[in-house]
This record gives C-alpha cells, structure tokens and sequence, in this order.
C-alpha cells in the first residue's frame, strides 16, 4: 500500500487518518518551506516562480548571523558546563546511597516537567531580588537548569543498563577509582553523554520562552530576533531562516538518536 | 604489587602456607548480617570452594577477600599481611565475575593488557604476557574481536585471561561457569582444572553447584546463612558431613531424626517419632551426651530385597511407592510401614518386581549411615 508514490491510495480509515495526522503535523512546515523559495516582492501567498533570493537576503543580513551567535554561545556553553555536572549527578546518583536520595532524585529531574513560563519567571524574579543584571550570562543559566535535566536523564538510563560490575573489574586489576572513571565508565557512558548533549543542544537554541525573559545587555538570541521581526510582518526570509533551522536541528536529533542506537548494540 | 613475593612463601620451601586468612570476619549491610565470625584459612596453591545456597554469603565472603566490602569486624591476610581495609585496587587478587565485566569499548586484548597498561608495564613484556594469557585460554584468534562479537563462552575465558594475565597470588572466582549452558559448563570446568594445575596459582571459588564444587576443588567450605558449617576434602564433605545442613545440600540424602535411645562411641541407636529404631555410627564432631539426633542415610547405601538381609543392621518393611527409570539407576521412593518414607537408588539390573502392593525390604549397614547432632 504504497501511497507515497501515489500508486494506490489507502483502502482503510486507518491510512487515511494516519495520512490525514502527518498532514496536520508536516503540512505548515512543507507550505513554510515552499514559500521560502517563493519570487516575490513580499509576503505572499501567490507563487510567483522558483528563486532563492531570499536565502541571498538572509546570509547577508549581519543582524540574523549575531543573533545566531548568540544563540551558539549560550547554547554551548550551557551544554558544556551542563555535561560535565550532569553526568557527574547521574553517576552519583546511581551509585552511593544516602538518605534523602529519592527526593534529590526527583528534584533534579524536576526541570523537564516545570513549564518553560514558570522557570522563566521564576529565574527573572530571582535574578531581580539578588540584583544580578540581565546579561547574555544569565540566559546561559537558566538554560543550563534543563540542559542539566536532559543529559541527567538520558546518562541515567545507560548506565540502569551498564554491568553494575564494571567499576569494580577495573579496580580489581589495579585501576585507581579515578583511572576506573576515567578508562572503563566515561567511554562506556560517551554515547549517552554526546545523544543527552546534542538533545540539550537543540533544545537550547530552540528556546524563546526563558530567553525572552532572561536576556539582557544587548544579547538577542535567533529565536527573540525572529520574533521581533515576525511581529512587524513577515517578510519569506524568516521562511528561508525556519527551514535552516529546521534541518540544522533534524540533523543533530538524528545523530543523537543514531548514537543512542550504537551504543544499545554495542552491549548484546 | 603481585611482583613481590612476601617473606612467609620463599622461606617455607616444603611447607604449605596460607594464602588467604580470614579472622573472626563478619560483614553487616545495616541490620542483615551476610556473614557470621567466620574463620577461614586457605592454602597456597588450592582449589578452594565456597560452597552454599544463594543468599548464604558466600559472594559476600569473596568481595571481602577481593577488597570491593570491607570487613565489619575481623582480620582478613593475604599473602601473610593484613589487608582488611586496603582498597580493591591495592590488593593482588584477581576476580573473574558470574556477569563477566568486560570492557566492551576495548579489544579482547585491550581487556587483557588493561591490568598491565595500569601497572605501567613496557610495550613488548605486555605484549609477551597478553600473548601467553590469549595461548593459555585458546582465543588466539579473537584477539581483535570486540566483546559483542564474542559467545558466552568465549567471553569467559577473555574474564580469565584479564585476571590471570597479572599473575595474582589469588584467583577470585565468582560462580564462573553460572551463566554457561551445561555442556559448556562441562568443558570450562576441566579447562578450569588444568589452568589451576598449570599456574600453581590458588583459586578460589564461590558456587551454589555441589557437582561443580566436589569435581574442582581440593576442600569445600559449605556456607548457610552466614556461617560456615564445614570445611574439608570433597570426600570429607560427602561422606562425614558434620550436620545434619551439609548432609542433606551435598548430594541427596535421607534425615530420620529422633531420640537417642543408647551411645557409645561406635554406635547410636535413634528412635524417631514413628517408632522406627536406627542404629548408626557417630559423626566425628558428636557430643558425647546428645539427647537427639538426625540420621543421614545416603539413596545408593540402602539395599532392596523381597527377603530379608540376614545381616543385623537396620531392616524395615515397606512397600515401593514410586519409581523413576534414570537410564543407569531407578530412583525409587520407598513407604515404610511405620510410616517414613525413604528415597533409594538402585541399579537398574536388579530383577525385583515393583508393583506398589509387593512387600519389600529396605535396609543398610549401621556403618553406611551417619547420626549427626540435630
């Protein structure tokens, strides 16, 4: 039953509403993307030919590519100070006992399922009562509250299913419990650092919300840009950006996904 | 640390000397106690098995000589120096775990060479060392392999061969062959034998398979609940186990327990409950004035005939209850008429009619049978 290429056309509800439902989801992004290449003068939706004048546009606008480094900046920076404590948290977590574990446990995760508003508020207001100036440094610490969640979690779960022993061959053969992280734990738990890592990443520069509320001191990451210009009107090179945006992203979530993949292998 | 030969071993040529001690060593997790004030004393150059049912202690016991616990009370010496809270990393002992712990981002040999590359030892000794271990075990071939790539098997004898690589004064194993398939299983354990004679080096094993315990070892400790119930040869454990716990987990037997009706050094005479009266020679450890005591009759010392033996020993009728064909054996299952039941093994030739309304005689030789304290 192959409609993709049109042959045949799906003969039970279920195929019309799975095609109906990806409709829904892919729709606006396909008309996005087809009005990026649009020839025209201005927003519209009339096609008027094939043109990539408004990707020309786009890589000659100084204000979208300091904005995008912005976003780079805060988002690898956040990711770097978040992977480092993140799976230092996921180690500890999974291998001393102490009282009060559970709870520690279930506040640190906290983050992923707060809404982005509540701790874009909640930042604000502290950043305001402590007098901390907004600056592009107080965006990357408030991104680093769920970056620090994200790779918690995904470094959690590969080691859940890591040999509980291997620590301890290590040290058995001589390693120092240093040398044991270092040789034998931070290798086997690399993929799951770099998948948690790149999801973080996407995440990071994907964020208006806590930005938004946490950006000061002429720091205006790509998603405020875009947003402040979409609310003059929108002009097809914002298309032409989104559908960069959107590839550069797919990218990274598939090779995250695809060294979360690897390293499931790697231990059968 | 495993290069220095401690003073104890190079003075005593001819005499054995041990190589692990353990003290009046208990281990506690919070209110459980895993192990009880034990004492233990394992000889240089042994086969020895901790032999138990899971959740006796006997992992415990051997992560506390391994350094991975450390003791809640007591001493544990190694190679004649203390070592109680010296970390896992400073102890030359060696451990092959049940789940294998390989590094499956490093090569076989990778694995192998990794107690070497940490002790910093040069490129072409290692190389020499890896060599011989990969030899010794028979993964010559896979040297390249990653552990993915590898069966179960296979992969046992890379844990080895890791261990055994930084020649420790202690091989520690822990159920080695538990996750083979019987076969398999077979195999290792007459590879493991000859790399234990091979090496000279001492093994010490933690198994819950008795089988495996009396065909490898050169002495047992059997394990329950924390204690050490007894330590001796294969042959000791089997055949004069000391209570009445060792008797019944090594091999089958058959327990009467009852009072005892007279003693003397030679002989007991027990009488059970059911009213049956049991003669049986003392086990070597019995108090002199023991008010009860557990017989231990094995399945294959009991003889059964139509007519009675005309020896005097203990002679009783019953009738066979059930019975298994096991090829070289019939597993028979024997009521008595005062009410016991006895399971016997019997070869399968004999022409005996076994309909379940025939009266039989089941009898054995006081000296075949073992009373021990209850």
């Amino acid at each position: 039953m192959s409609f993709l290429g049109g042959l045949s056309l799906p003969k039970t509800w279920q195929g019309w509403l799975t095609i109906v439902l990806f409709g829904f989801m892919y729709g606006p992004i396909m008309v996005l993307g087809i009005y990026s290449f649009n020839d025209s003068r201005r927003y519209t939706s009339v096609w008027q030919g094939f043109s990539l004048r408004w990707y020309e546009s786009l890589f000659q606008d100084a204000r979208i590519f300091r904005a995008l480094q912005d976003t780079l900046f805060v988002a690898i920076v956040a990711v770097a100070i978040s992977s480092v404590l993140g799976t230092l948290m996921a180690i500890g977590l999974c291998k001393y006992y102490f009282p009060g574990k559970g709870i520690y446990r279930g506040a640190s995760y906290l983050p992923l399922i707060i809404p982005d508003i509540s701790i874009a508020v909640a930042t604000l207001v502290f950043l305001a009562s402590m007098a901390i100036p907004l600056s592009i440094w107080t965006i990357v610490a408030a991104h680093m509250v769920f970056c620090l969640a994200y790779i918690a979690v995904v470094v959690s779960s590969r080691l859940g299913s890591l040999d509980p022993n291997l620590e301890e061959a290590a040290l058995d053969l001589g390693a120092t419990p240093t040398q044991a992280l270092i040789k034998v734990l931070l290798p086997q738990l690399m993929p799951a650092i770099v998948a948690g890592c790149l999801l973080a990443f996407v995440l990071s520069i994907d964020d208006l919300l806590i930005s938004s509320f946490t950006a000061g001191g002429g720091a205006n990451p790509l998603p405020l840009e875009i947003f402040s210009r979409i609310r003059n009107g929108v002009k097809p090179d914002m298309n032409a950006l989104s559908v960069l945006l959107i590839l550069a992203s797919g990218m990274i979530a598939a090779l995250a996904e695809y060294l979360r993949y690897k390293s499931s292998t790697l231990d059968r | 640390m495993s290069q220095t030969v401690s003073p104890a071993i190079s003075q005593s040529a001819d005499r054995r000397v041990a190589d692990v001690e353990l003290c009046q060593v208990s281990k506690s997790f919070g209110e459980d106690t895993a192990v009880n004030t034990i004492d233990l004393t394992i000889q240089e150059g042994e086969f020895f098995s901790i032999l138990g049912p899971s959740g006796c202690g006997k992992t415990t016991t051997l992560r506390l000589i391994a350094g991975f616990e450390q003791p809640t009370t007591g001493k544990i010496i190694i190679q004649g120096q203390e070592m109680s809270r010296t970390p896992a990393h400073r102890r030359s002992v060696n451990t092959v775990f049940q789940s294998y712990a390989l590094f499956n981002h490093m090569t076989v040999k990778d694995n192998i060479a990794f107690g070497l590359r940490i002790k910093g030892m040069g490129r072409s000794p290692m190389q020499q060392r890896v060599a011989d271990a990969l030899r010794l075990v028979k993964m010559e071939a896979f040297s390249n392999r990653y552990p993915a790539q590898l069966s179960g098997g296979q992969k046992q004898r890379v844990a080895l061969a890791r261990a055994l690589v930084n020649r420790p004064a202690v091989m520690l194993l822990d159920e080695p062959l538990g996750a083979l398939d019987l076969k398999l299983r077979k195999e290792m354990q007459v590879e493991l034998s000859n790399l234990h004679q091979q090496l000279g080096i001492t093994f010490v094993m933690v198994t819950h398979d008795q089988e495996e315990a009396l065909s490898l070892s050169d002495r047992i400790a059997v394990m329950n609940d924390g204690n050490i119930e007894q330590i001796g040869s294969p042959k000791e454990i089997y055949d004069h186990p000391t209570t009445p716990f060792v008797a019944d987990f090594i091999g089958d037997t058959n327990l009467l327990k009852g009072v005892v009706a007279f003693a003397d050094h030679h002989l007991l005479k027990i009488q059970t409950p059911e009213g049956t009266t049991v003669l049986a020679q003392p086990s070597a450890n019995m108090p002199a004035d023991l008010k009860t005591a557990v017989v231990s009759v094995r399945p294959e010392k009991i003889h059964l005939s139509q007519e009675p033996p005309p020896d005097e020993g203990n002679c009783y009728s019953g009738y066979v209850k059930h019975v298994m064909y096991l090829g070289t054996h019939l597993h028979c299952v024997v009521q008595l008429q005062t009410g016991e039941c006895l399971t016997v093994m019997q070869p399968s030739r004999t022409g005996l009619s076994w309909a379940s309304t025939t009266p039989i005689y089941a009898s054995w030789l006081p000296t075949d049978c073992l009373a021990l304290a209850a």
